[in-house]
């Protein structure tokens, strides 16, 4: 079957995937939807969307309990989604995929097992300048708990981690290197498997904050070399209330449980409990089991897709809109790092980011403005605030020039 | 344009942007902070009240244009009022700017451009801002050390 396949073939077929979005014939203020906030959270495929419907309609049902057949088929499909997402990871075993609510609970989970386990007074949790308040406020509980403190990796201005600076850092004091993959203000891929490979040489795990890699760009957690891995299904066309962390498995072996309760137990008296084997052990209570389901099928519609087409695409549109938005006068963008995802955040001469969105919205662009959860980042940048345009498979550059013409608007009102 | 924007960015308050009045500090009265954790917006309101009546009001800070737009209006419109007619003030503010969208709109002296605002929900707590933070500066104490 297989013939000669031409780099014309390959490449995505953007009106195709455009299709199998629902929400985008979606018109706002009456204008069609031009969706460039995919940061913030993706759009969901249809197929995903028939899954969570499939899902409540046909195999509801509570998972590892009951005897009835729809139990198991709702337990079938509850594992064979764990298994999906192990391959998507490349997670060499699937007890290595825990279910959480999202990154922000990834982190915490780390942060009050592994952290409240093996950090003291004196550690030192190494973070990078550019973190996301959730790979940050998690670790700062800890330190104030166990009177450790944050020690914080600089960045150049165009927004790239000083890995000199990184490796000067690490100390026999250091116990945790928590970093994030894709930063959600810069676009910033960070080089996670170099930043590993020298914690790790030192006997220190590293956490990788995936919530802005894993929708655009292949993810193999064993090649990364990282200890933990977290992202939320809701940035990768999947549904919100539903994440994973990846952790290796002694690690998860050994660390405390998190939360108590069903589902995670071995046995159960008054005076003692055993817990279940991975991962249930830290996965207490009924599961997101619908959240579950419709995140393999979102991850199942991206694999199919093909990430690297999507990489591949998305660096093309992303530096097209570079372009475009250089050629708005005033227009500076932050964030100018050789790696990044199609992420852009930008100023516009002295309007506020706020001011921008609010104009952008009446012409039907949806975009960010504020301090995206990143403030320490903010103050490194010296803005309150900026704009941000993040895209995903399904903009086009089409979106990017209506994006350009809606800030000459912005420029208009603001003169 | 959208005839909404036009609204919201009336030339009032595109000009209260650029050159925001009574945009200083004021050493020995009182003063707040007021914080818009959704967009980073920050003020600091600055107030000096004799016998009742706000006899100065100066503002600093950074925001979006209708935050700053806001608070500038606001300062013009209170100094020489009461306390108790500021706050009054800000009540019919407050409901000017939530109410529907093809509501009358009352007049409130200058502060009517600010109308618009009801427009966009999410803005509301941009004009708001300075507002509270008056009120709370109307509940803190005199500094005893002034600014510089
Ligand atoms: C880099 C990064 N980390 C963590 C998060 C938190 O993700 P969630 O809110 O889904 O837990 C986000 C989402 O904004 C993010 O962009």
């Amino acid at each position: 079957m297989a013939s000669v396949v031409s780099t014309r073939r390959d490449a995505l077929d953007v009106a195709a995937v455009r299709r199998d979005f629902p929400i985008l014939r979606q018109r706002v203020h009456g204008r069609p939807l031009i969706y460039l906030d995919n940061a913030a959270t993706t759009q969901k495929p249809r197929v995903m969307l028939e899954a969570l419907q499939r899902y409540y309609s046909e195999e509801n049902a509570n998972v590892h309990r009951g005897v009835h057949s729809l139990s198991g088929r709702a337990t079938d499909a509850y594992d064979a989604a764990r298994e999906t997402i192990r391959r998507f990871l490349n997670a060499a075993d699937s007890r290595e995929i825990v279910f959480v609510r999202g990154t922000t609970e990834g982190i915490n989970l780390v942060a009050q097992t592994y952290g409240r386990a093996r950090i003291g007074a004196g550690d030192e949790i190494v973070l990078s300048e550019m973190e996301h308040h959730s790979n940050i406020v998690p670790w700062q509980i800890l330190c104030e708990e166990k009177g450790a403190r944050l020690r914080v990796v600089p960045m150049t201005d165009a927004g790239e981690l000083r890995l000199d600076e990184y490796e000067s850092l690490l100390n026999e004091c250091t116990r945790m290197v928590a970093v994030a993959h894709v930063s959600n203000v810069l676009g910033t891929v960070n080089p996670v498997a170099e930043i590993a490979r020298l914690a790790v040489a030192r006997g220190i795990p590293v956490l990788v904050d995936g919530a802005q890699a894993v929708a655009h760009m292949p993810v193999d957690v064993q090649a990364l070399g990282c200890d933990f891995y977290a992202f939320s299904g809701h940035k990768v066309l999947g549904p919100t209330g539903i994440g994973v962390l990846y952790g290796r498995r002694a690690l998860l072996e050994a660390m405390p449980v998190y939360q108590g309760g069903g589902g995670q137990i071995a046995s159960v008296t008054f005076d003692r409990t055993t817990y279940a084997a991975l991962p249930y052990k830290y996965e207490a209570g009924t599961p997101n089991i619908a959240g579950v389901i419709g995140l393999a099928a979102a991850l199942d519609y991206v694999t199919a897709v093909g990430l690297d087409r999507i990489a591949a695409y998305e660096r093309d549109l992303s530096t097209y809109a570079a372009s475009a938005l250089s050629g708005v006068p005033g227009l500076r963008l932050t964030g100018t790092a050789r790696e990044r995802a199609a992420v852009l955040s930008f100023v516009l001469g002295d309007v506020h980011p706020h001011d921008i969105g609010t104009i952008l919205d009446r012409e039907g662009v949806a975009i960010r403005a504020g301090h995206h959860c990143c403030q320490p980042l903010m103050r490194r940048l010296g803005v309150p605030a900026t704009a941000r345009a993040s895209l995903a498979l399904y903009n086009t550059r089409e979106e990017v020039d209506a994006l350009v013409a809606a800030l000459e608007r912005v420029r208009e009102v603001f003169e | 344009m959208t005839p909404e924007l036009d609204d919201l960015y009336q030339e009032v308050i595109l000009d209260h942007n650029r050159r925001p009045r009574n945009f200083r500090a004021l050493g020995g009265g009182r003063r707040a902070e007021g914080f818009n954790p959704l967009c980073g917006d920050r003020i600091t309101v600055f107030l000096t009240v004799d016998n009742g009546v706000i006899a100065d009001v100066a503002f600093q800070g950074s925001g979006c244009a209708i935050s700053k737009a806001s608070a500038s209006l606001m300062t013009e419109s209170v100094k020489g009022r009461t306390v108790d007619e500021a706050q009054a003030l800000f009540e019919r503010f407050q409901q000017m700017i939530t109410a529907p969208a093809d509501a009358a709109v009352e007049s409130l002296g200058k502060l009517t451009v600010l109308a618009g605002v009801r427009q966009f929900p999410v803005r509301v707590k941009c004009a708001s801002l300075a507002w509270h933070t008056l009120r709370a500066a109307f509940d803190a104490r005199d500094e005893v050390v002034s600014t510089e």
